[in-house]
């Protein structure tokens, strides 16, 4: 094995599925508003909700092409770059990738179909029907890829044959591990904040930019109570997740709170500079007796230090330590956008009137697709060393190929991926900054459809 | 009960592959077409055509990936690295010309241009790429053990070259007589020329790769009854009737496309396609890595067979289901509907 081919091979699967991770937390949440709204719709026949629905569904079609291509390379570069990690990892989970197509996969595409070119085609029932099989079909999909992560992070249900090869004993086990229910909330918790954050800053923006309309008003409101309900939640899921890094990982937990004794009161650490050579924090801020209190209940707790590992075992403890402050910090702006936004409500006008909540909705848009990237690289640069932990390491999961072909392939990702971001983000900022039309379009335009679109537009 | 669980996982995966090819191939294939069309607004209801399925289509390719994965994780393990450069070849094009679908419409003047060409150039390169892989697969790939030992480039070849461009002259079949299928006016028209000039480049390569199959690999040779220098009549015409069904099948294009038939042409071309496809299986089967990892010895532990067996059984028949049900749903032909006017 090339030892660059691992670095670089590393490189590009950070890349590769950070990217691939910020389409489906808008999509996965986008799905279930979208379900929201035309449920709604058909409920109370309220034109705003239509309106709404039209608009954001163009949003989504361009989020969800490009979750999909992104998607197709993780399946296969699973092989192309870590086929010893395929090889030795298929008989577990395996099945439960494979289940991901079957169950979620198919169905997200198949009715995607439907909800995008369908609208004259089917009834308004059927229609509703394939808007519902297509968010359902995201948490699924989430389910069976957090369930085969959860697996990597904290194995359990299997057993090592003499020959080194790994079998399943118990699929139940395989499949819900014990950190899984919590990381499948805390996914799609993230994913419904990230969408309520990116749709209470368009609205937000319309009402400073135009006016405030019924439907920007509409939204604003739904988005506001996802943040109110959820952003606290969120809190919640990811402390039982600290649990679960404190009981399985000591060493992650360790990085993330860059503590390197082992001792009782550990002091919490606000900020710091972790140094891995002198096996120290250069620079430290920190409240005493607090980290013993937050990562294990009592102050009193004894928690390990990075220094209980040997030097090979340790994760890079700089990224996750900073990694894990950029989330919970994004996560407390979240709350406080939250209550901010609950008061206005309750004891105002109303939100629309408050141009500095407005503006904060506006710059807290992208915050979480920040927090689920930082999230991602807490728990997986956090299990480093291992990839399947305390089973395969990372180094021996890398393909037999050189480090000439994986720089061809980074640099074909890091260009084609440029290129399809950017100009992704534009596509979808001019649709939010014209807005949802205030006159709801004739029926017998089909949301997202080319040729409506395309006879308007300016031919090539 | 004793299931030969590889046996039929090789079967579901032959047949997700199978899928792919059939449907994917159209799409591709219209995408090749795409620069020959006489105007922007013929574009339009050519992507039209193909922009409620191709999701689905490409996602038996995510089956077929995710699958060998599972069933055959030593097959998966040693042909990724072994085509490590095409394959990422195919994942960059088609990444291209799946955004397309959607940038394509939302670009302005200079954005739709470019989304226009890379629509193009991302199908034909991804067709190019997955003949790549093909020749590549048919020549062979060199093991150490179950794991892959050859080198960055030995999927190029003049022969693997030979396959890409077949492989982009069935496709661009493929797309043409699923036009003249979903379209009518001056784009039929012209679709069933396309259809003409892909069906004689199609019977040519298919020919030359055939025969050049036979010089170039002497182990697809001897299944086939050929030593070298002369025929083993009696093998030979047991599988005659695979090459048979192939000329059947173009048979079928050729009167399709003379008559004008809208659905008639299609058919024969996905002929063609089967019989070329068993062909292939003829030459290397049990081999699921030409030439030295048969199918048992790449599967995947039985436990993990059964379970997806059962979710098979349980699922497949659901997914067919739908997949006809949308295909039904958007029957008919593009450019009629009035909708889109
Ligand atoms: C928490 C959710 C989540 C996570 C962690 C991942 N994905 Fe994903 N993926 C989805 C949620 C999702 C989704 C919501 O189902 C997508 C995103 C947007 C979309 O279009 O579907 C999707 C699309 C998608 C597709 C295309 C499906 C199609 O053809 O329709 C593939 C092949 C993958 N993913 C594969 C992967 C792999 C191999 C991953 C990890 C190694 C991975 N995804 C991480
Ligand atoms: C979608 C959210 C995810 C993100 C953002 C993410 C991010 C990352 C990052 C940043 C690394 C690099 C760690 C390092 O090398 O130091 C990594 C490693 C890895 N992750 Fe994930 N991951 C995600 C989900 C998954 C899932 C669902 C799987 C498998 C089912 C997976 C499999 C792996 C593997 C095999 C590695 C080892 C290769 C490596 O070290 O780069 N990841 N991931
Ligand atoms: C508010 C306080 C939060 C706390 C205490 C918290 C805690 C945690 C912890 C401990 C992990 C690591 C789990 C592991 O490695 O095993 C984690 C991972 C993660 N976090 Fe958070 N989190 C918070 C907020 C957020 C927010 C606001 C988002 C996104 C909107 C988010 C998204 C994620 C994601 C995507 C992961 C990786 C997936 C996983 O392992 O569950 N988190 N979080």
């Amino acid at each position: 094995m090339d030892f660059d081919a691992l670095i670089l091979s590393r490189l590009q699967f950070a890349f590769t599925i950070a990217f691939h991770i910020v389409f489906p937390s808008f999509t996965i949440g986008l799905a279930s508003f979208l379900a929201v709204l035309e449920g709604l719709w058909l409920a109370t026949g309220r034109a705003a909700f239509k309106t709404l629905y039209l608009f954001w569904v163009k949003i989504f079609a361009i989020s969800f092409g490009m979750g999909v291509v992104s998607g197709v390379v993780l399946s296969y570069q699973l092989g192309t770059n870590w086929s010893v990690f395929s090889a030795v990892a298929a008989p577990v989970i395996g099945p439960l990738l494979a289940f991901e197509v079957l169950t979620a996969f198919f169905l997200e595409a198949s009715f995607l179909g439907v909800m995008l070119f369908g609208w004259k085609k089917v009834g308004p029932g059927l229609h509703f029907a394939a808007t519902v099989l297509v968010a359902v079909g995201t948490l699924i999909s989430a389910f069976w890829i957090i369930s085969a992560n959860s697996w990597m992070q904290h194995p359990t249900g299997f057993m090592t044959l003499p020959d080194g090869a790994l079998r399943a004993v118990d699929w139940w086990q395989v499949i819900f591990s014990p950190t899984f229910p919590e990381r499948f909330a805390h996914m799609t918790l993230a994913a419904y904040l990230t969408t309520a954050l990116v749709v209470g800053a368009a609205s937000a923006w319309r009402i400073l930019k135009r006016g405030s309309d019924e439907e920007p008003r509409l939204a604003l409101r739904m988005a506001i109570g996802m943040f109110a309900i959820v952003a606290p939640l969120q809190l919640f899921v990811g402390d039982l997740s600290g649990k679960d890094v404190l009981r399985f990982q000591p060493a992650k937990l360790a990085a993330i709170e860059a503590f390197w004794e082992t001792r009782a009161e550990q002091p919490f650490h606000i900020a710091a500079w972790p140094d891995r050579a002198a096996e120290g924090n250069r620079f430290e801020l920190s409240i005493p007796k607090l980290g013993s209190l937050i990562t294990a209940g009592a102050t009193a707790a004894e928690v390990k230090g990075l220094k209980a590992f040997a030097p090979a075992d340790r994760p890079p403890v700089f990224i996750v330590f900073w990694a894990f402050r950029v989330m919970v910090g994004l996560g407390l702006l979240m709350i406080g956008l939250g209550l901010w936004g609950g008061w206005l409500l309750w004891r105002t006008r109303g939100p629309e009137y408050s141009r500095a909540f407005l503006w904060s909705a506006v710059a807290m848009g992208p915050a979480g697709f920040v927090a689920v990237v930082a999230g991602w690289i807490v728990a997986e640069v956090g299990r480093q060393p291992y990839v399947i932990y305390g089973v395969l390491r990372t180094a021996d999961a890398v393909s037999p190929i050189g480090a000439g072909q994986v720089s061809a392939s980074l640099l074909g990702f890091m260009g084609v991926y440029a290129v399809i971001f950017s100009v992704g983000v534009l596509y979808i900022l001019r649709l939010i900054a014209a807005g949802p039309e205030t006159e709801p379009p004739e029926v017998d335009e089909p949301p997202g459809n080319p040729l409506a679109a395309g006879t308007k537009g300016t031919p090539s | 009960m004793s299931l030969d669980l590889p046996l039929v996982w090789a079967g579901i995966i032959a047949v997700a592959v199978l899928m792919y090819v059939l449907l994917d191939g159209f799409d591709l294939g219209i995408g090749i077409l795409f620069p020959f069309a006489a105007s922007p607004a013929e574009r339009d209801v050519m992507m039209d055509s193909i922009a409620p399925v191709w999701d689905g289509n490409e996602t038996w390719l995510v089956l077929g990936g995710g699958g060998l994965l599972a069933a055959f994780p030593f097959a998966y393990a040693a042909l990724m690295p072994a085509m490590y450069l095409p394959i990422i070849l195919m994942l960059l094009a088609l990444i291209l010309r799946g955004v397309a679908f959607e940038f394509r419409h939302h670009g302005r003047v200079r954005g739709k241009a470019f989304w226009t060409a890379a629509f193009a150039g991302g199908s034909v390169a991804a067709t190019l790429a997955q003949g790549l892989v093909l020749g590549g697969f048919i020549q062979g790939v060199k093991l150490n053990g179950k794991g892959f030992a050859g080198g960055p480039f030995d999927w190029l070849t003049p022969y693997s070259l030979l396959v890409a461009v077949g492989l982009l002259a069935g496709y661009a079949l493929l797309g043409a007589t699923y036009l003249i299928w979903r379209t009518e006016g001056d784009l039929q028209v012209r679709a069933r020329r396309w259809g003409w000039i892909a069906a004689g480049a199609t019977a040519a390569l298919l020919a030359v790769v055939s025969v050049a199959t036979l010089f170039v690999h002497p182990r697809i040779a001897v299944r086939w009854g050929f030593d070298g220098a002369g025929f083993d009549l009696a093998t030979l015409l047991l599988l005659l009737p695979i090459p048979l069904l192939g000329l059947a099948g173009l048979g079928i294009v050729v009167w399709g496309l003379r008559q004008a038939h809208h659905a008639t042409s299609l058919i024969g071309a996905y002929l063609v396609f089967l019989s070329g496809y068993i062909g292939l299986a003829v030459g290397f089967f049990p081999n699921i890595v030409p030439y030295d990892l048969d199918f048992r010895a790449a599967a995947n532990a039985d436990n993990a067979l059964a379970l997806m067996l059962v979710g098979v059984v349980i699922l497949l028949p659901a997914i067919l289901g739908y997949t006809v049900w949308v295909y039904w749903l958007f029957r008919g032909k593009v450019g009629g509907d009035a909708g889109y006017h």
